[in-house]
């Protein structure tokens, strides 16, 4: 076998904080052979990302790479002087990142960036570095090429600058990229065409790459090897099909089991029979009694803002006693827009609203606090830690809709908190807590326990585990579906993640541009879409067709 | 709450010594602003001109003035006055700015930009030379130099009131508690106001420095308070007349007085920063 | 093309926004005029010797015994007119006085702000490069004393040092010594003035009497200049961008000249701004400690002399001198920053 293009031994990297050096990579052995396409995957906190600054000697002033050694093409470059480390960049090995707009100046054209991009390897005259650049974003199927170039960054799309980012990476051809978390944030048709550029354009130029993503399916989508990372170390290397049909190591077998596919069911989540709590069955229901209303009806809703845009243009749909509804689009598809104006935290420009038959759309969103429909609606945000008062307690936080809309104090207060925080299963003892002191998980919870602590009718979950690692999100996915079914509950659950979506959710509705644009029985529409546009959806979403 | 808020501060303390110094310091100065008439060796007003314009001697520390006054007893009473008046000025332009720039900050919209803009071209302003005006137009007494010192901070702490709240607007704890059943007016007091405060506090201190150079400032060219009343800002212009014989005392103790005092400020201003950040609390 | 156009939409935007409180000087002058106790016709009369006669004829003339808001207008008329009243102590017209001293006032500030920027920005340049060495801990610790020192104690010690104990600086008071001779007026400023008459040791004589004020001055203003491009350049050299630069391989200068510097000017260009009008507010303090026959000194000697005219003509000058920098300014950030068009 001959030598890899990338070997790594022993690596260690170790950060200087203000509690002392804390050791994030704890020694990983890895073998890249060129023109291989390498998956490394893991959950926040797990090393991958500065795994790759440490290879490309990108990791900013606190962190240095504290044992062992990386071997490119036979050479180790862990201690390499600068003036090496910049022979490499970009000439040998280039990398990608994520949010890829911040990554471009923002002050200089695209045109001129990619020029240095070239310079910095080869001598080329103004015209030529131009001509190159054009050439480069043609490569990478911007456009408008030629008008591009004089554009600033801002003036493109997120997935425009992830382009613009890859033919800065390729352009002088090197023979490793690094892309870490190259799509995150971007929208899953975006994501999809960023993807299957990359896969293109290394494959036509035998680079070797190495994918560092959260989403096991992306990866295995895409690479032909995947190593997980946990907490700095390498617990598993595998092709994808093995990893999904016989993950070796138990923390694989939680991530494989947690990474929602189109087939998996809210039960089997959680594999690790340690955190398995059995879920309570779907309780029946009854067919509700002919004219009696659905628990929410929402009419032609329409939100325009000010300067003219259009946020939602004309939205119906209902959601019966108990049933959960899923609320799916990408960016701007105004599904945040809508959850807000169920929730009666904005007016809608027109429209009706009902609940149980009675309109509460009249009730301006200024004012409805005062209302008694207040205790029957509420959300649960995306970001746990964002939806929590950074002056609050986790008591404070649970206890302030009670004391708001309950009016109860002292012991029944007490009471009533320690119920809620036993149903979403909050030790006590973290009651006292401040969010800061808490994990995403418990904040997660913090959040949920509020919602459901004054006993309310609907539950809006506006993305409420985007935010969160897979598998903190299977297990507050469990949550849900039993608070669910315990109480009865209706939810509106909005998602851009159509196989969480698929999972939970009897019924779906997509959205585009503000608009409907199909909506049905869950089952049927993701396996037989009617409309072109959640096909196109369905078709971007990561899928590894050996999982199954 | 507090008991970790004020282990969080040991903390900072023990990490950064000079924030435990600037504190200790300032703690000095109040004392000595509000005791500080009763303890000085001489009276500071009376004059004695055998021993006019002496040098710092072991009788007058820092020497004496033109009409033989002890420096050392004038810069210490002085104190209390330069003191007052800065503090009284930053908390008026605080309080008002404060909910000013909370309330404009939250409701967004038309009213908020214009106020926005307006503030912020009041900030370019050269704020110096219009609080010169005022004190001209309102008359030359000491409450005006608090107006006038009020008035020009207000458009930094309506500015930084107005930041602050702006980015928390759309927080999902901010919308978490409208759907708590809390009103518009009860989130801004209740939740965003107690938010902002230790940035608010921040502000505070580092203003005070800022407030009191520019009192200062306004007695030095001769505006507000009136001689013979000890205050730094007079004492350096008295002494100004004297700089080019070498009578180094008289300017340099009370301007020493004068960057004691904002230097602790300042220091005591960015220890803050560090304490009340909640992140970085463990 | 279109950016030249924007900057100049902009600008004008800016120009337009800026109306409403120069209005507010306006009419706080005014008031200043009428709140203030005394008779403003007194004013305006050539000089405090002039009869009872001649007062009343100024106050039918101005207006004084129509109602307010035609005075307000008549105000604003002559002020647009360029007619400030006249000065008691000077008894000239305050227009006059004011454009006589002006250029003195300006050199002061211009020749402070180019030494506090050429000092600031480099030093906040080398703290940013590298943070927490010797360089780094200096420049803050300057940063740190210099945000605390009065302009007014540190000039007259400027003083002490310089004229006193080292006999360096040349007495202070005035713009040049009294054995030198005035150069024949073009400009004003008397470095160019001297320069454009070929008086070499005129030019020099006046640079040392400016030196010790520009200093005092530049001193008051270096901290925070130098904090906000620390500041600016710590951040843009953290910032992903330059990452970039550093993942393709640039040279360091290039990552820091034109991918962090460049960036790190915005935020001082605005500061900059700020200051200069901060030092036009300072130009009160520093004229008065050396004697500077600046706008900022006539005022302040009219203010205490109770003679009004002149300090309200020097507010609505320092309000227009304002104007016009925000405009050079916002030109300048429009130039610098091309994503301002899209706002």
């Amino acid at each position: 076998m001959t030598e890899p293009l990338l070997r790594i031994e022993d690596l260690a990297v170790t950060f200087s904080t203000r509690r002392g050096p804390v050791e994030a990579v704890k020694g990983i052995d890895l073998d890249l052979p060129a023109g291989r396409m390498l998956g490394i995957v893991g959950e926040s906190g797990s090393g991958k990302s500065v795994t790759a600054f440490a290879v490309t000697r990108l990791l900013d002033a606190a962190g240095r790479i504290s044992r062992g050694r990386v071997l490119f093409r036979g050479e180790d470059i862990s201690r390499a002087s600068s003036k090496t480390l910049r022979a490499i960049h970009g000439a040998a090995i280039s990398m990608i990142f994520q949010n890829p707009r911040a990554a471009l100046n923002p002050i200089r054209t695209v045109g001129l960036q990619l020029a240095d991009a070239l310079r910095a390897h080869r001598p080329l005259s103004d015209k030529a570095a131009r001509e190159k650049a054009l050439e480069l974003l043609k490569t990478v199927l911007i456009r408008e090429p030629e008008k591009r170039l004089d554009a600033y960054p801002h003036e493109l799309s997120g997935g425009m600058c992830q382009r613009v980012m890859i033919a800065m990476a390729i352009a002088c051809e090197p023979a490793l990229l690094i892309a870490d978390e190259p799509t995150t944030g971007l929208d899953v048709t975006t994501q999809k065409t960023v993807m299957d550029l990359i896969a293109r354009i290394t494959a036509e130029r035998q680079m070797a790459v190495i994918l560092i993503t959260h989403d096991l399916g992306l990866a295995a989508q895409y690479c032909q090897d995947v190593v997980v990372m946990e907490q700095g170390r390498i617990v598993e290397r595998a092709a994808p099909e093995a990893l999904f049909r016989r993950p070796q190591h138990p923390y694989t077998r939680r991530l494989v089991a947690a990474s929602p596919t189109p087939t998996s069911k809210v039960e089997d989540l959680v594999a690790d029979p340690e955190y398995h709590v059995p879920l309570p069955p779907e309780p029946l229901r009854e067919k509700p009694a002919a004219g009696t209303p659905p628990l929410l009806e929402v009419v032609n809703l329409v939100k325009r803002y000010n300067h003219g845009i259009t946020a939602v243009g004309g939205v119906s749909f209902s959601i019966g006693a108990g049933e959960s509804v899923g609320l799916v689009g990408e960016s701007g598809s105004g599904k945040s827009t809508i959850s807000r104006m169920i929730c009666r935290l904005i007016d809608q420009t027109e429209g009706e609203i009902n609940f149980e038959g009675q309109s509460i759309s009249g009730i301006p969103a200024d004012g409805f606090h005062r209302s008694p429909y207040r205790r029957q609606i509420q959300i649960v945000f995306q970001d746990p830690h964002d939806s929590l008062n950074p002056r609050f307690s986790a008591f404070d936080a649970i206890a302030h809709p009670l004391k708001r809309l309950d009016r109860l104090s002292n012991t029944a207060l007490k009471e009533r908190v320690l119920d809620c925080a036993a149903k979403v299963g909050l030790p006590a003892n973290l009651l006292d807590r401040f969010p800061h002191q808490l994990s995403g998980g418990q904040k997660a919870r913090v959040g949920i326990a509020r919602a459901i602590s004054v006993r309310p009718r609907l539950l809006v979950l506006d993305e409420p585990t985007a935010a969160l690692d897979v598998s903190v999100q299977a297990v507050t996915l469990q949550l849900l579906e039993r608070l669910r079914r315990e109480d009865n509950l209706s939810f509106l659950f909005v998602s851009h993640d159509l196989n969480v979506v698929r999972m939970m959710c009897e019924r779906t509705i997509v959205l585009q541009n503000g608009c409907v644009v199909e909506q049905g029985e869950s089952r049927r529409l993701f396996d037989a879409p009617e409309s072109e546009y959640t096909r196109t959806l369905l078709a971007a979403v990561p899928h590894f067709e050996g999982a199954a | 709450m507090s008991s970790a808020t004020l282990k969080h501060a040991a903390f900072v303390l023990r990490g950064n010594p000079l924030t435990a110094i600037a504190a200790f310091a300032t703690a000095l100065l109040v004392v000595l602003a509000i005791i500080g008439p009763a303890i000085v060796p001489y009276d500071p007003t009376a004059s004695d001109v055998a021993h006019a314009l002496e040098a710092p001697t072991a009788a007058h520390w820092f020497g004496t003035d033109q009409l033989g006054r002890d420096v050392f007893s004038r810069v210490i009473v002085a104190a209390r006055l330069d003191l007052a008046i800065a503090a009284s000025a930053v908390v008026l332009s605080f309080a008002l700015g404060a909910v000013i720039g909370s309330i404009c900050g939250y409701t967004g919209g038309r009213v908020d930009r214009a106020v926005g803009r307006f503030v912020d071209v009041l900030m370019a302003f050269p704020l110096f030379v219009l609080a010169m005006a005022m004190v001209a137009a309102l008359g030359n007494r000491v409450e005006n130099i608090v107006i006038a010192t009020a008035l020009i901070n207000l458009p930094f702490y309506i500015r930084f009131a107005r930041a602050e709240v702006n980015v928390r607007r759309n927080a999902g704890w901010v919308e978490a508690a409208r759907a708590c059943g809390d009103s518009h007016l009860s989130v801004v007091l209740r939740f965003l106001l107690p938010n902002i405060l230790p940035a608010m506090a921040v502000q505070i201190s580092l203003n005070l420095g800022w407030a009191i150079l520019n009192a200062a400032g306004l007695s030095f060219i001769g505006l507000g308070v009136k001689p013979p009343t000890p205050e730094w800002g007079i004492m350096v212009a008295e002494g100004a007349r004297f700089i080019s014989t070498g009578k180094w005392w008289l300017v340099a103790f009370p301007g020493l007085a004068l960057m004691f005092c904002v230097l602790c400020f300042n220091l005591l201003g960015d220890g803050l920063r560090d304490i009340l950040d909640p992140r970085m609390r463990t | 093309m279109s950016q030249f156009a924007s900057t100049a939409r902009r600008a004008g935007r800016r120009f337009v926004s800026s109306l409403p409180a120069l209005l507010g000087v306006l009419v706080f002058t005014f008031l200043l005029m009428r709140v203030l106790p005394g008779d403003p016709a007194v004013f305006f009369a050539s000089g405090p010797t002039a009869g009872k006669e001649e007062i009343e004829t100024i106050r039918k003339q101005m207006g004084l015994d129509k109602p307010m808001p035609e005075q307000l207008a008549r105000y604003m008329l002559d002020v647009a007119q360029g007619n400030l009243g006249n000065s008691l102590t000077t008894g000239q017209p305050v227009s006059k006085d004011l454009r006589e001293r002006l250029p003195a006032s300006l050199e002061l500030t211009f020749a402070a702000l180019l030494i506090a920027l050429l000092s600031a920005v480099p030093l906040g340049i080398a703290a940013a490069l590298k943070p927490n060495s010797l360089v780094d801990h200096g420049v803050r610790l300057l940063c740190a004393l210099g945000v605390c020192v009065p302009t007014f104690v540190s000039g007259l010690l400027l003083i002490y040092v310089f004229y006193y104990l080292l006999g360096y600086a040349p007495d202070p008071t005035g713009r040049i010594d009294i054995f030198t001779s005035q150069p024949p007026r073009m400009t004003g400023f008397l470095l160019i003035d001297f320069l454009l008459a070929g008086d070499l040791s005129g030019w020099w004589a006046a640079a040392s009497q400016l030196v010790l004020p520009a200093f005092t001055m530049a001193l008051f203003v270096v901290a925070p200049l130098a904090r906000i491009t620390r500041a600016a350049m710590l951040s843009s050299l953290g910032s992903d961008f330059v990452r970039t630069a550093r993942s393709i391989g640039l040279p360091r200068w290039r990552i820091v000249v034109v991918y962090a510097l460049r960036n790190a000017i915005l935020p001082v260009l605005t500061i900059t701004g700020i200051v200069f009008s901060t030092m036009l507010g300072a130009n009160v303090l520093v004229e008065k400690v050396f004697s500077w026959p600046g706008v900022a000194s006539y005022a302040l000697d009219a203010l205490l002399a109770s003679d009004y005219a002149p300090v309200q003509g020097f507010v609505l000058l320092m309000a227009f001198i304002f104007v016009i920098v925000n405009l050079v300014i916002d030109v300048l950030y429009g130039i610098a920053d091309p994503r301002i068009s899209i706002e």
